[in-house]
């Protein structure tokens, strides 16, 4: 597909919360692509840069669902300084997997793993470092706004580089329908 | 399949024989065994299967339906404060903490000792003599901090109810203006012999003329209701008098049950005169438990007059009786096709309609429904004629309406007026004056303001199933809407998607508004939702479900702009609370363990 | 109005029907998709899922309940309908607990099938996340209520064809659930049997088959390469 290379080229942010980086992986499924892509955009904040802070940005791609503290401070942050958020993938749109443990409280999945499991280590970790389990796995929309949203776990290459370049060329975002999955 | 006990099946043996075994009867069966057993254990639903020989699923339906049927235990005494916005405006929520503080009670959880539970329900249709509460079924109207003191008192000295003082249960009629309805003299059997006196095709043709329309809201022409049925294939007719008042803020219909019952009774006769009919029921709502027996007293009483039963008035063949079925909480058993269901011993879920009751209704026979007040009317069209009573009120509402005035008023209590009154007119007439908004026939109504108030009460202007609930210049009308939203939550029968879903999510939204975390996009969702709600739903509660709500946001703009404080969208919940739980079992308190509000925390 | 007798229009092609059809039959019965969960040719119309909503002469109304009458102008697929469609769907995904990624019914579920035809690009709303009960008690089924979307087909099909009345829902609004017909509330105290009809016509995944789980690899699933608009006509109606 070719994309007019816009004026100046836009920067991108990409994160995995609670997630399995396989949205990241499927990022890297474009394949040559990419080169393509490197031609549109320039990475900030990203495992593919490994740059740690977020910087004024056009786009953040989002992957994982909010599961503690720590996605919700990154989550803001993005949020802040993108001016377009996109949630990737079943983790950041429904909460996904992570999100079955829903059905308990986060209390006594602290006490079961950490106490009463055999070997287990005896009490939960209180370490000031570790970021805290929030009642709930939430979807990133139940925390802050979100513009678009690419579906699938993870969405294909194909889906990705359709609807990023969909973005990047100021098109309203479509996917076909063989790459709209849920799965 | 679990053995049931002796005491249970001892009990329930004469409950299920004095229904006839009937399945149909399930939910009266129901209610008499919560009364002898407290509340319907898994073994008492089986046992009850058993001998109706009906799935469990059934009876289990049927028991999780209904709001005053308990499939867990809820003590001894079952205390329920009506979650009515007039109740609430009349210091309610108060007394609940007063009470729960007094019996050191969580809302909604028992006492360790079984004793007693206290929680809320739906409006209990006490608005003008709130706030009010249930404990067992029974109304106790007017309360106070010291009523609610004694009422603790008793309960810990696990007093009977038959035993508690017999003002608490008095209920008033608050008649304030009374007309051609509550304010003329009956002769029992008078509108029943004028009836007869012109023939089934004459009152028929009666009934034309007189252009009676149905008072429960909706407004149907009741001739052409009551010629459909007559009109209709069947084996038998029914005549159902709709005394299911849920609509918060209604009350109107309890009075009439309760000092003008045989008007209500000889209306039904008439209607099973004219269409054919040889029985009828009266669906009561559960929280009116209270008229039950002077009810069947009254009917015992006619029956001897010989103006119910076999050869009424010594008419061979007009034969008529009626039969009481009570609800048990479940304000959609006001819809017609729902309420038959219930009356079959079903959960209350509307039916698709057409065929319309008066072609297929109860038991799948042609059947009229109409509401309480209707069926009054219908005598004085008997004993005047259908042009006389034509003659008062408008061209397209014949007749006098009774208005139930509850809220910031100094007067609350039933208002009858010919339709075609102004609402300024009631208004002044019940003492409201620094009235900003009135609610409209309940929380399915609409919410007038100030500049409408110059509006008329008719078909053709403002319909009503007969209630003001009145809001005065300190109130916040939010709180109103919020009331609405969970009242709908709670009531929506869950049988379609957009009802049942919907009004969880605008229940949630309001929440979400309500503690602070509102911002113009939630204003928006709401509007979104009352756009889906309201066209798609399956039956009128869904239909009218958020039309207070969008009255409000559009009449009272200033309502919610003060509550959208956000500039962009936030979480719907307390960020930090949601780590609570995680700190607790972690040992934790320092910074990390807590987030800040704000996309800028 | 068109001056065929019983046809009417449905966005605009003349739609033909038996007297006493509904609008959905009908329609289907000629060729022509409206989305629909709760609807099935073998029992009789329900009308809870809503999915099927059209307008007829500017009034809302659910096509499977609604009879076909000569010269009725119906309106199906449009922006405005689709839009509240999707909302609906929105409104089943987030009031169960709907994991696709790990459902053995992906790919060949109507609820999700119906999602991508009508482009559903999330759940929008705020997830209610409630607890339901999964059932693994019988030896050749399992029930997961988090997948239910109360259509009551397998209450119906178990009732109507099975005879056995299996299943029933129960609660009332938020509080609905499907029951089962045992002392015991499981599915392995009651009469259900694996050649029930009410095991195999689930339009999601809560009634599933045990030991047969993602039987086909991605991509040779039902719904994979085919939107559900134009397989509802070619192939049976069991998931």
């Amino acid at each position: 597909m070719n994309v007019r290379p816009p004026m100046k080229k836009l920067k991108v942010a990409t994160t995995s919360l609670s997630g399995c980086f396989g949205c990241h992986m499927s990022l890297l499924d474009i394949d040559e692509r990419l080169l393509e892509l490197a031609k549109l955009v320039e990475f900030d904040r990203s495992p593919i840069t490994d740059i740690k802070t977020c910087g004024p940005c056009d786009i953040a791609l989002i992957e994982g669902a909010v599961c503690n503290s720590e996605n919700v401070h990154v989550l803001r942050e993005l949020r802040r300084n993108c001016k377009m958020l996109v949630a990737v993938g079943a983790c950041a749109i429904t909460g996904g997997l992570p999100a079955q443990r829903n059905q308990r409280d986060v209390g006594e999945i602290l006490q079961r793993c950490y106490v009463d499991m055999p070997g287990a280590q005896g009490r939960v970790p209180d370490d000031p470092e570790l970021p805290l389990l929030l009642d709930k796995v939430y979807p990133i929309n139940e925390i802050v706004r979100v513009d678009y949203f690419i579906p699938g776990c993870p969405p294909s290459g194909d889906a990705l580089w359709k609807y990023l370049t969909d973005l990047i060329g100021g098109r309203m975002p479509r996917l076909d329908y063989q790459s709209f999955r849920f799965d | 399949m679990t053995e049931t006990s002796e005491t249970t099946d001892s009990i329930l043996a004469p409950i299920i024989a004095h229904y006839g075994g009937d399945p149909g009867n399930l939910l009266q069966i129901l209610r008499d065994a919560q009364e002898a057993l407290d509340w319907l254990s898994p073994e008492t639903q089986g046992a009850v299967a058993r001998r109706l020989d009906i799935p469990v699923t059934r009876v289990a339906a049927v028991v999780r339906f209904y709001t005053h049927l308990y499939d867990t235990p809820r003590g001894k005494y079952r205390v329920l404060f009506s979650h009515n916005i007039t109740d609430r405006m009349a210091g309610s929520p108060a007394l609940m903490a007063h009470m729960l503080k007094r019996l050191k009670l969580k809302r909604g959880v028992v006492s360790d000792d079984g004793l007693v539970s206290v929680g809320k329900t739906s409006c209990t249709g006490m608005c003008d003599q709130g706030p009010a509460l249930l404990v067992n079924n029974r109304a106790i109207t007017r309360l106070t901090p010291r009523r609610i003191d004694e009422i603790c008192d008793l309960i810990r000295a696990r007093a009977p109810l038959a035993n508690w003082p017999a003002h608490y249960f008095r209920v008033e009629d608050n008649i304030e203006r009374a007309d051609m309805l509550l304010g003329s003299a009956y002769a029992p059997g008078e509108a029943l012999r004028a009836a007869i006196a012109c023939g089934p095709t004459g009152m028929m043709a009666e009934m034309r003329k007189s252009n009676l329309r149905g008072r429960g809201g909706a407004g149907f022409t009741t001739a052409v209701k009551w010629e459909a049925c007559r009109d209709a294939k069947g084996d038998e007719r029914y005549i159902v008098c709709n005394a299911d008042e849920g609509e918060p803020g209604t009350f109107k219909d309890r009075v009439l049950m309760q000092s003008f019952s045989e008007r209500v009774f000889e209306g039904m006769a008439i209607a099973g005169y004219v269409t054919g009919a040889r029985k009828g029921f009266v669906y009561l709502r559960g929280e009116y438990s209270y008229l039950r027996a002077p009810l069947e007293a009254k009917l015992s009483e006619m029956r001897r007059n010989r103006l119910l039963g076999m050869s009424i008035c010594g008419v061979p063949g007009f034969d008529f009786d009626i039969v009481i079925h009570m609800g048990a909480g479940a304000y959609v058993c006001g819809e017609e096709t729902a309420l038959i269901e219930s009356l079959e011993g079903k959960p209350g879920l509307p039916r698709i309609r057409p065929p319309f009751p008066v072609i297929c209704g109860y038991n799948n026979q042609p059947t009229v429904v109409n509401n309480v007040e209707t069926l009054c009317k219908v005598t004085e069209v008997a004993i005047h004629g259908g042009l006389a009573y034509a003659g008062t009120g408008t061209r397209q509402s014949a007749g006098t309406k009774i208005i139930s005035v509850s809220g910031d008023v100094e007067r609350p209590g039933l208002y009858e007026y010919p339709f075609g009154v102004r609402v300024s007119q009631v208004l002044d007439d019940a003492g409201a004056y620094d009235a900003v908004a009135v609610q409209i026939s309940g929380a399915a109504g609409q919410c007038l303001t100030p500049q409408e108030f110059g509006r008329r009460i008719a078909f053709e202007d403002v319909p009503t199933s007969g209630s003001f609930m009145v809001f005065g210049n300190t109130r916040d009308l939010f709180e109103a809407a919020l009331n609405y939203s969970h009242f709908f939550e709670h009531e929506s029968c869950g049988f379609c998607t957009p009802c049942r879903v919907g009004t969880a999510l605008v229940a949630r939204i309001m929440e979400k508004i309500h503690s602070g975390h509102g911002a113009r996009y939630e204003f928006n969702e709401l509007t979104r939702l009352h756009q889906l709600i309201s066209t798609s739903s399956h039956c009128g509660l869904g239909a009218t479900a958020t039309n207070a709500l969008q009255d409000i946001m559009t009449k009272f703009p200033t309502v919610f702009d003060r509550r959208l404080i956000k500039r962009d969208f936030e979480p719907g919940f307390d960020l930090d609370a949601a780590l609570a739980r995680a700190r607790e079992v972690s040992n934790r308190d320092d910074a990390n363990a807590h987030l800040a509000e704000g996309v800028d925390a | 109005m068109t001056d065929i007798p019983n046809s009417f229009n449905l966005d605009g092609e003349p739609i033909p029907f038996e007297p006493g059809q509904t609008i959905l039959q009908a329609a289907l019965n000629s060729g022509h998709f409206i989305p629909h969960l709760c609807a099935h040719p073998e029992f009789k119309p329900h009308g809870s899922c809503k999915l099927c909503i059209v307008v007829v002469n500017d009034r809302t109304g659910a096509s499977c309940t609604m009879k076909a009458l000569p010269g009725l102008e119906v309106q199906s697929d449009t922006p405005d309908l689709n839009h509240r469609r999707r909302t609906l769907l929105q409104m089943l995904f987030v009031e169960g607990n709907h994991f696709c990624p790990g459902c053995e019914k992906s790919g060949n579920c109507q609820l999700q099938a119906l999602a991508y035809d009508l482009e559903m690009f999330n759940d929008h709303f705020t997830h209610f996340f409630q607890p339901r009960e999964v059932d693994a008690s019988h030896p050749d089924f399992f029930l997961d209520r988090n997948r239910c979307i109360m259509c009551e087909l397998c209450v119906r099909a178990s009732r109507d064809l099975d005879g056995k009345t299996v299943f029933g829902l129960a609660g009332r609004g938020r509080d609905l659930h499907l029951v089962v017909n045992s002392a015991s509330g499981k599915l392995g105290d009651s009469a259900f049997a694996k050649t029930d009809r009410a095991a195999r016509v689930c339009p999601v995944g809560a009634i599933l088959p045990k030991e047969v789980g993602f039987a086909k690899p991605i991509g040779e699933r039902k719904y994979d390469e085919t939107p559900i608009s134009q397989l509802a006509f070619t192939c049976d109606w069991e998931g």
